[in-house]
Order: C-alpha cells, then structure tokens, then sequence
C-alpha cells in the first residue's frame, strides 16, 4: 500500500503508523458528562466497511499527522490531508 | 541416436552445441548444452523416472516444460545450498550441476513406500484427518514422524544458508508481466512512447511459446521475431528488462512482488552478488502477459513416466532439440494437441496416432497429417502400462478397445490462462465456454491483461491485443503511443471440445500429480459432503504444494460440476493468492538476518565501554552496558553489587544517553507540558529540573521522566528509553490534531547529546574537575533540581542537572554526541583519585529499586499513577490527557494492588520479579491472589534481597507478611510488607 504524504509525496506504507478513526474529537473535559463522552472516546469504534476517515502518522518521514480517506473493502486511498489542516483548517506543520 | 543425449536431435533448437555442461543426477554424471534446462537435459540422456509421488510413491516422470511442473521436483546442489523441491523443468544447466531424485527410499527405481499404492483404498481423501484422530499424544510421538518420514517431499540443508540475498524498489510507468507474443508486443509499444517500462520474464529466454512453437512472425522464425524485439527494447533508454524474474504478488497500490533469480543459473554466487533479489516494483500500470499453462486429461495411468503435456513435447523438440521418445501418441481434446504430431513427425519421431476425443475433427486439421499419421475420433485413453515407464495406452475406440505400444504420450487438454495474479485482489476469474476454461474477471485497479493470458489463445490475436493493451497502458500512465502495424502472422487452429476426465478409466486417474489426489478422491470427497470448491481442496489437499494446482485445480472443478450436475461456472473456483511460485523465505528476509535483523543503536562512548570490558544489553535498538567485570570477580553478582557499593560510598557514573531527549521550544511551551504531564509545568522556574508523569487518554500511565526549564521559552523533556519514538508520535499528534493553536514546536535530540549520570558521595569533586570555571557547582549555587547551560572540558557547550535516580548526590551532564567518549575517559581521569567506578543498567536497577523509584517493570500499561503511588502529582487544577478517564470508578477502587516494598521474613530467602502474593494462610491460587512482584534485587546496601510490587491496600499493611509465590520458577517466600523506598527514606543524601 501507499500513501501520498501531502509533504513528502508517494511513500510505502512502512513509512506510517496507523491509529484509527479520525471522526473522533476529544470531548470538553469540563461538561458533566464528560466521563461517558471520553468513555466513548477512548474505546468505542464504528467499524466500517467502505470509505474510511482515519490518522495516519508520517514516522518515517516529516512526523505529519494526516488523515486518510481508505476504503476499507479495497484499501483504495481516497484522499489524504493534514490533520491540522483536515480538522482546523490551520495550515499544517 | 546414441551417445551421452542420445535422445537429443542432431541439429536445431536454441541451445548453444559449442558449450558442452556437465552435470550429476542421483550422482551418475552426464552432459548438456548452455541453453538447457536441468529437465531438457534429462530427457536428451534419456532419464524416464525423476522423482517418486507424495503419498504413493509411484515413480513420475516430466511432466511440463516450465513452473506448472508438479513432478519433478529435485534436490538441487549439495551441502548447504542444498534446496528442496525445485522444480527440473525451470533450473537453468550450468557447468557442475548437481541434483538428486527425492521422495523415495531405498533407491529412485525401487521404493519400498510404493506399496501405498496397493494400500490406496486406506489412504483415501482425508485419510490423515480420519485416521490420526486419538489419542492426541500418539501425534507427536508416533504420527508425525511416520507421516513425515513416508509423506515428505525434499529434505532442506539442515544448516544456514550461506547466500546473501538483496531487496530492492523500482518504479516505472508500464510493468510488463511474461515476454512471449502478446508481452513484447506491449512492451515494444508502451517503451516507443517514452513511458519507463519493466518487462518480467519469468525464463531466461525471452519469447515465451515463441521459442517452443514453428508459427513465422513476419516471414521468419517467431524466436527471430522475438529476439529483434528485445534488441530494440535494449536499446530504448527507460526501457529495462528483467530475465529470470517472477512477478509473485499484486499489492496494493500498484506494488507488484518480484524475485529476481540473479545468480542461481551459476554453481555459486558471484563476489558480491546476491543469490536472489526481491524487488517491489511500484508501477503506474502493468499489463500481464503471463500466457497460459496446457491442462491434462485425467484418465487412468495418466502420471505413468513418458506421459507429458503436447506442449512440453513441443518445447523440447523446437527449444531445446530433444525428442520425449521414440513412438509417441497424442491424446487430445483440442486442435492445438495435432500440432505436437507434426513436430514429432516433422523430427522423425515415429507417431503411431492421434487420439481425440472429438467425434470428428475439421478436415484442414486433418489434412495436415497427409494420412501419414492414423487418427482415432471419438477415442480415449483409458488405461496405460508399464512400470518404471510407459509402455502402451490402452484406447478405448468407437470400433472397440486397443493397446498401442508407445513409449511416450502427449496430452492436450486445452489452455488455462494464467490469470492468478488477476485474483489477488480478491477479484474471481470467470468461465468462458468457447475455449473452456477461467479467463480474468474483476483486476486489481492498476493491472491490465493481454494475450493467452487473457484466454486469447492464437498468435495474430496476442500480438495485437498486446499492441492495443500496450498502448493502452501508456496511455494511461500520461503516454502518447504510436499505433504498431501488427506483424504480419496467422492464427492457428485453436478448435476444444472439453474432456477433463475419461470415466470409462481403469486404474488410478490423477486429478493432482503432485498430491496424489485422484478422480475418485474427489467423488469421495464430494460424496461426503465436501461439495464447496474451498472445503475439497482442503479435505483432499488437491490444489496445494509447490505447484498450487496449476495443472490440476480446473479439472478437480470439472469433476465435481459433473459429479454436482452444475456447470464449471456454477461450480465456482478457487481462489488464487501470492505468491505465483515459491519465494524462499531467505529472500523475503533478506539482509536482515543475524546482527542485521534490526539496527542496533551504539552510544557515542560504547567503544570506550568496550575497553572497560562491559557486557552489553539490548535495550530496544540500543546496546547498554549491562555491567563492567573485573578480573577474580565470580560472577556478574559480585561485580554488580561492587558497582552499587562504589556509588554508594564513594562515586560511579553511568550512561544515560539512550534516554529520549525532546527539545520543547515556544511561547506555550509550558502550557503544552501542563496538558501533557499530570503536573504542572508553566510554574517550573527556569533552571530547574522536574518530575513528572504522562498517562494515555484512557488513564493509565505512559511514560515518565524528569524535565527541565532552559529558559522561559524552552524545556528539555527526558523520556524512558523505550519510550522515546512513542512519546514524540503523542506530542506531534496533541499538537497537530488536538491544539494545533498552541505556539510551540519539539525536536528529538536524543541522538544529539551524550549524557553521564555521575552518582555517589564525591560526585560534586568529580563534577567540580570536568565544568568550566566560574560554574558554581557548590550545593547552594546548583542545589538540588538544579539544571544549567554551561560549559565542561574547556569550552564545550554542556548540560548539567542535579537530578537523582539512585538516591545519592548526583548530576547529569550532557555533552554533544561528538564529545561522549571524551567525556567518558575525563571522568575516569578526574575521578580517580575519588574513586570513580563505571557502573551499567544492572547497578543502576539495583539502585532504583533501594530508592523504590518506578521504572519499566511498574509501568507496564496496566497500572494508573494512583497505583504507582504518584496520585499526590495529579493535578486537579488543570485538565491533561487522561484525566477524565483516571478518573473511572474501576481505577479508583482502593483494592487496586498498589507499590509496596518487600523483604523476605528469613533475611537469606531469595525474591523475584513475577511472583504472586497470597494472604500467609490461604491456598496459592488465583482466587486468592493479592497482587504480583514487579522487580526484585539483591540489596549490596542492605545485605539481603528486596523487592518492590503491587499490592492490593499495599500502603495500608505495612508490617504485615504475605507469602511471594512463584510457581514457575518453584518459589515460595514469605515476605515483610515495608514501604517502597529501602535507602535513605527522608532523600537527604540527594540533597547533600
């Protein structure tokens, strides 16, 4: 598998380490259900067949954090961003 | 002819005559050509027999002429390049070679196992899955071996491989796979238009059927053809060709899995050169071109030696000038089997008939034998003889049955197309009934087919599907392709009618040569309920092995679609994954074997710890000195309780540069840190050194460290050792994903800096030698948690902190890498004369668990701060990661097992890392179980051992005794319930 850093261009995949879902948000710690908001958070996961948002991390390369569009069936890469970029719109690192 | 080839012709073929090789079979020495393979060469010499079957040991002969082959699996060399099963019909001859026959015992020509074959009716379809069933002990001790020893294929080295073998990357445009009509046509096109191409070709020769059939390509030979192909790819500078390379795997992504057999055509290796190469060739677009592999018929006696595939004769007469033998018959099903009668015939060979299965055949078909040849329509083998080798084939004829006497037989029952690697993506082959047989359904994304390949079986039809899908690829790969006029050929005869099994057969029909799998296993099967194309190749292992049922997966489906009433399609068909052909694992390893598995890290002072005599331990990638022996020292106890004394009293130091260095700048450096760390940090004064603890989200601990404050806009993170690279991966990901608005930015230097830990009561006198004036380094200018930018040895920039990990005054000084190992040999030299020591990770544990201080062993993932007995660093005034979920009732429950000390009640009792504690009256179980011993040392300091673990309300029962119980290791100790830290409790000497 490969995957187009968006800094470093068509890496191999040794070069990533995946994490998993990037839909998830890290809950406000100070609302009162902040325990079962994080509970989710850490531990519950769609599992999904098909298009798939999720972290990848350049550790082999700029240590970008991306977010990876894979499908899941085919492991086809849909689309790949930065992470900040991708969920801030900041520019990225 | 006679001579040592007595069955080659005298002229023709494309062997090289003036290159005589020679070589041993089964040790009887004989001779070839350059140009031969180990099989083309055995067949000349007139070798009938080259191995005995898997299970009956019935002796088999050559069947093919490439790597479909399921019979004639050899030994090939000696010693320790001797490989197992490879197959004869692809070993390139070279000068010298050897192989041997396998399988088989006493002798190749006669076997005592070949009394299976009487024993068949036991050894039925799922026999070993019936048989050996109980008791389960009688496996290993009687089973096995018996399977192993009667049921084995090649014997392997038994010693390590002693070839090196490489891995490499290309990328290029147009990758294609198989260099015969239809892959040269692409190749041709795809390099014209400027595209980088790779041609695969799994032989040496270029050409494929080329080289085996008489068809013109443009009123010349179709090898001629071929060999002007290849001169211009030669010359066209992106375009690289790859002989004796296999294309094994389609990954994702348009990664394609290639080994490169570089040197296996020679007796040895070159200097320098590697065995065998693995290439992942990343392309743009492949077209594969792999051509198609000739089916059998199953009927009975079809495995008899003499009995081969009408292509293979075809090769062996046109390629290599070797004739099979002296009378042949063909049975075929197809138009293509007649051509394999006029090469025999064309060569001398003498062709008593052609048996067809067909009630009739066209009339230009038959013409072209001008009667000389006889034809049996509507006919079928049903039975052959002979032993050793074949003698005659019993025809079952409209007008009646006859024998006719032949020495060999060639078969044709039709072409499959390779289409395996059409199928690694998941994707099914589909049937096509005009040419019976599976042709490419749904492709991996980037892969494109043409030729045989593409179950486009005829010569004009290849070259210019080869030329269309060539261009085709370039196209799509951002290429303007010329359009190639095709060359001027014809398509040959290509009529089937589909025959895969004779039912009227007497005597064992094989379906799987190389499994010995027969028609009737497969009835047997199916009539037992394995009706699922994937449960009958697991129950009769048809399909399976080194060929992976090249020659016999598509007529295994027939005969359960015919058994089923269903047809082929219905039938459904099995599912091809990598590899193609075998990869050996040393070329899927290939450097990374020994010492070259993983890097191994080296500290910039380790060839000083070297001279020191240290031993060496892995600590992730990193060698750590473990500890420094001393000469009459007994062992490594005596030497690491005198390096724990020597801190203890006097002075030591330490290495501990392995320790993850992060470099956090920035103006919200330290809010960062609070967000991070379960302490704050945006108090910490500037120059100054502090604890603190991480924890994953989920509330349990990650990693510890000790952090100092360089500036107002910059902290110096340590991390534990095998933690570095996680540890850095969280921070990018806080920073990127969770506060991307957070001005700051880190760095690893753990590579950057050398650091000592230098330990003991004369540290200060030691450190006082190695920094630069006017540091002040007294206890009240750099007390306790002091950190400083300064410099040591004359001017080098340095970094000091009063930091402690074994509970005595000590300092951490940290030099560039470059300037390590000079630190190292300063501070031996000054601390001499106050009696400095190195001491390795073994003392600097030891110390760690008097001090009671966690490390690896505690923070195990598995327990939160509150366990470690750091709740009193959570901070409740700030949010960081993992609080929430620290948080949990479950982790809050005060039975939680917590850090204890431990001394053993009988002060000579031993204690270790692992064992359990139960209550001093209760039974040693896990319903009883309070908690587990993480790490135990002997204590120099204290004269007995210590431990320190996890304790259910461990803090609450100090005083008490429970029982450290070890099954494993047979220990069971009763222990003394203390506080954690064994070593000056009130930490004035880190003070001093």
């Amino acid at each position: 598998m490969r995957i187009c850093c968006p800094y470093c261009g068509n890496r191999d995949l040794r070069e990533f380490a995946y994490l998993g879902d990037a839909a998830l948000k890290r809950p406000d710690p100070d609302k009162p259900d902040a325990l079962e908001q994080f509970t989710a958070y850490v531990y519950q996961r769609d599992n999904t067949a098909g298009a798939h948002r999720e972290f990848w991390y350049h550790a082999g390369g700029c240590h970008a954090w991306l977010v990876v569009t894979r499908n899941t069936l085919t492991h086809d890469i849909l689309a790949v961003e930065s992470a900040t970029q991708a969920l801030h719109g900041a520019a990225g690192p | 002819m006679s001579g040592p080839q007595p069955f080659r012709l005298p002229s023709g073929g494309l062997i090289d005559r003036s290159q005589t090789l020679r070589f041993r079979f089964d040790g009887e020495a004989a001779t070839g050509f350059a140009g031969d393979t180990l099989a083309s060469a055995l067949l000349a010499k007139g070798t009938r027999i080259v191995g005995r079957s898997f299970k009956y040991h019935r002796p088999r002969g050559i069947l093919s002429a490439g790597s479909e082959e399921p019979n004639a699996l050899v030994e090939l060399r000696s010693g320790a390049r001797r490989e197992p099963n490879t197959k004869a019909t692809t070993i390139e001859l070279y000068e010298g070679l050897e192989a041997r026959s396998q399988n088989h015992w006493p002798s190749l020509k006669f076997d005592v196992l070949a009394v299976n074959s009487l024993l068949s009716t036991i050894f039925v379809a799922g026999f070993y899955y019936k048989t050996f069933m109980w008791p389960s002990s009688f496996w290993e001790k009687l089973y096995e071996p018996i399977i192993r020893r009667a049921a084995g294929l090649g014997r392997g080295a038994g010693v390590g491989d002693p070839d090196r073998y490489e891995q490499a990357y290309a990328f290029c445009d147009v990758l294609v796979i198989g260099a015969g009509p239809a892959g040269l046509a692409a190749a041709l096109v795809a390099g014209r238009s400027g595209a980088r191409v790779i041609v695969c070709n799994e032989d040496f020769c270029f050409g494929g059927r080329l080289l085996a059939e008489r068809q013109e390509i443009g009123g010349g030979p179709g090898h001629v053809w071929a060999r002007r192909i290849v001169d211009e790819l030669t010359s066209l500078p992106d375009v690289r060709l790859m002989p004796r390379s296999t294309v094994f795997g389609v990954y994702d992504g348009g990664t394609y899995g290639v080994i490169e057999r570089v040197t296996d055509h020679l007796p040895t290796p070159l200097p320098y050169q590697p065995r065998q190469r693995l290439w992942k060739i990343v392309a743009k677009r492949a077209v594969l071109a792999a051509g198609a592999i000739e089916r059998p018929i199953v009927f009975g006696g079809n495995d008899r030696p003499g009995i081969m595939l009408a292509s293979a004769i075809r090769s062996y007469i046109n390629r290599f000038a070797v004739v099979p033998g002296g009378r042949v018959a063909i049975f075929t099903n197809t138009d293509d089997g007649w051509q394999a009668a006029l090469d025999l015939a064309k060569v001398g060979v003498e062709v008593p008939a052609v048996i067809d299965s067909r009630p009739a055949v066209s009339p230009q078909l038959a013409a072209q034998t001008s009667g000389a040849i006889r034809i049996l329509t509507g006919s079928r083998v049903v039975a052959t003889k002979g032993w050793n080798a074949l003698r005659a084939v019993t025809v079952r004829t409209p007008a009646g049955t006859e024998d006719l006497e032949v020495d060999s037989l060639a078969v044709s029952g039709g072409w499959d197309p390779a289409v395996h690697l059409c199928c690694h993506h998941g994707g099914r082959p589909v049937w096509n009934d005009a040419i019976a047989a599976f042709v490419p359904g749904s492709l991996p994304k980037s892969l494109m087919v043409a030729g045989a390949a593409n179950g486009t079986l005829t010569l004009a039809a290849c070259l210019s599907e080869g030329l269309r899908v060539g261009a085709q690829a370039a196209q799509a790969a951002g290429f303007t392709a010329k359009p190639i006029d095709v060359p001027k050929t014809e398509d040959e005869a290509s009529g089937t009618a589909p025959l895969w099994y004779v039912a009227q057969s007497k005597g064992k029909a094989f379906v799987d040569l190389q499994n010995d799998v027969t028609a009737d296993d497969v009835t047997f099967a199916e009539r037992e309920g394995f009706r699922s194309v994937e449960h009958l190749k697991r129950y009769t292992t048809l399909g399976m092995a080194t060929d992976q049922g090249k020659t016999a997966n598509v007529n295994g489906l027939a005969i359960v679609a015919a058994i089923t009433g269903r047809s082929v399609a219905e039938t459904g068909t099995t599912t091809f994954r990598p590899p193609y052909t075998p990869v050996a694992i040393g070329a899927l390893a290939g450097p990374h074997r020994g010492t070259h598995f993983r890097p191994a890290r080296l500290t910039p002072s380790h060839a000083w710890a070297e001279e020191q005599n240290a031993v060496f331990v892995e600590a992730g990638l990193w060698l750590r000195a473990q500890y420094f022996p001393r000469p009459g020292e007994r062992d490594w106890l005596e030497t690491v309780n005198r390096e724990v004394r020597n801190v203890r009293s006097a002075v030591g130091f330490c290495d501990v540069s392995t320790l993850g260095k992060i470099d956090v700048q920035g103006p919200d450096a330290g809010l960062f840190l609070d967000r991070l760390y379960v302490n704050h940090w945006s108090t910490l004064a500037v120059g100054r050194a502090r604890y603190g603890v991480m924890l994953r989200e989920d509330g349990f601990v990650m990693d510890d460290g000790t952090t100092s404050r360089l500036s107002d806009d910059r902290f110096l993170m340590t991390t534990t050792t095998a933690n570095a690279t996680k540890v850095l991966q969280h921070m990018e990901f806080c920073h990127q994903v969770l506060w991307p608005e957070l001005d700051v930015q880190f760095v690893s230097v753990t590579d950057q800096w050398a650091q000592y830990s230098v330990a003991g009561p004369r540290a200060r006198d030691v450190l006082a030698g190695v920094v630069d004036a006017p540091f002040d380094i007294s206890n009240e200018g750099f007390p306790y948690l002091a950190a400083a930018e300064l410099t040591a040895l004359g001017g080098i920039a340095a970094r000091l902190f009063r930091i402690s990990f074994s509970g005595e005054l000590a300092y951490e000084l940290a030099v560039p890498a470059r300037f390590g190992d000079a630190l190292a040999r300063t501070l031996m030299e000054v601390g001499a004369r106050f009696g400095i020591a190195p001491y390795g990770t073994e003392a600097l544990g030891v110390m760690r668990i008097e001090k009671g201080h966690v490390a690896g062993n505690e923070i195990d993932g598995r327990t939160t701060a509150r366990d470690l007995g750091l709740a009193k660093l959570m901070s409740t005034k700030k949010d960081y990661i993992g609080r929430t979920m620290s948080n949990r009732s479950a982790l809050l429950d005060v039975d939680r097992p917590t850090l204890t000390g431990f001394k053993p009640a009988n002060k000579n009792a031993r204690l270790g890392a692992g064992a359990h504690f139960v209550p001093l009256d209760g039974p040693a179980s896990a319903d009883s179980d309070q908690g587990v011993m993480t790490s135990a040392a002997f204590s120099p300091t204290l004269g007995h051992w210590i431990g320190v673990g996890l304790l259910t309300r461990g803090p609450e029962r100090i005083g008490g005794r429970v029982r450290a119980v070890d099954p494993v290791r047979n220990n069971d100790v009763e222990v003394e319930i203390c506080a954690p830290c064994f070593v000056d409790p009130q930490g004035e000497r880190v003070r001093g």
